[in-house]
């Protein structure tokens, strides 16, 4: 059996030698992100199964933005370019490159969490709360948990960008920056889903 | 286990940016477009389908990763997946059943 030697040497020089040649902080991650895939699975069931059963208003056709929304999309994808050229900067050893990236990331991040904001406090004064409907219960427990799974990244990646400020993030622990952008993609991936379940298909 | 692939290069992730922004343009557009409503429901999933894939292939590495993460990223995604799909039978289809449509 051969094993991915990158990987191994990896592993190795961490002083974390496994079985399978792979790191177990990624292999933890990857698994942790399958159980995420179930979380996020099982809201998104929860509103698809309430779709259209609201009996009363406001209705998704009547308040959810698409325009404004199509922009936030558009942000967490550009996040998402930022935080995989953060990774290969960060791997290459070109910290002045990763530093800006990181934090542009980050920005984007929060123009992203700024737009949700807006978005619930507007939906809220049109007479959308929490317990108004079942549109208003799933789709802000839905959006809710993601706009909260965002707020984490971004936490995350502004003390990535602390880190590499004080000259502690290098290629050397470039797996951390990886992780991250593992988590970070998640979270785009499943606005991608929510995107179109919730604002596209009415 | 297999050799660990070719990174993707610089070029390749601003390639995969232009092309999810342009799917994200084709699904704002097919949801404006009357002709499309009748089939908005599969063109909108597959397209947000290719988008999934993309940021899961190349920005989350997986393409060129150990297939083992591939393993054990898809086994809870389909396993998701099918509880989607399972309780919007349960649901949907238990109305018919009761309504007798």
């Amino acid at each position: 059996m051969r094993y991915d030697t990158q990987e191994h040497a990896v592993a190795a020089a961490h002083g974390h030698a496994t079985f399978m040649g792979l790191d177990n902080r990624k292999m933890a991650f990857w698994a942790f992100i399958g159980s995420e895939c179930l979380l996020f699975g099982s809201l998104i069931s929860t509103y698809l199964i309430y779709k259209g059963r609201s009996q009363v208003g406001p209705y998704p056709h009547e308040i959810l933005n698409i325009p404004f929304t199509s922009f936030s999309t558009f942000d967490l994808l550009m996040s998402s370019l930022a935080m995989v050229l953060a990774l290969a900067a960060v791997q290459r050893g070109d910290m002045k490159q990763g530093k800006l990236w990181l934090l542009i990331t980050a920005l984007l991040g929060l123009v992203f969490l700024g737009g949700q904001v807006w978005e619930f406090s507007h939906f809220y004064h049109e007479g959308l709360g929490l317990t108004t409907n079942l549109f208003g219960s799933t789709f802000y427990v839905l959006t809710g948990t993601h706009g909260a799974h965002v707020t984490v990244g971004v936490i995350w990646l502004l003390t990535l960008w602390i880190q590499a400020l004080r000259g502690k993030l290098g290629p050397a622990n470039a797996m951390t920056v990886e992780i991250t952008g593992l988590y970070w993609h998640f979270v785009d991936v499943v606005w991608i889903i929510i995107f179109t379940v919730v604002y596209l298909i009415q | 286990m297999a050799e660990h692939q070719a990174h993707a290069t610089t070029g390749t992730y601003l390639r995969i940016a232009a092309i999810l922004v342009m799917i994200t343009l084709v699904e704002v557009g097919v949801f404006y477009v009357p002709a499309f409503q009748s089939a908005l429901v599969p063109v909108l999933l597959v397209l947000s389908a290719i988008k999934f894939a993309l940021v899961v292939m190349f920005y989350m590495h997986l393409k060129f990763d150990n297939k083992f993460f591939t393993l054990l990223f898809g086994g809870p995604l389909l396993l998701g997946f099918f509880v989607v799909i399972s309780l919007l039978f349960l649901f949907y289809g238990g109305i018919r059943l009761r309504t007798g449509m």
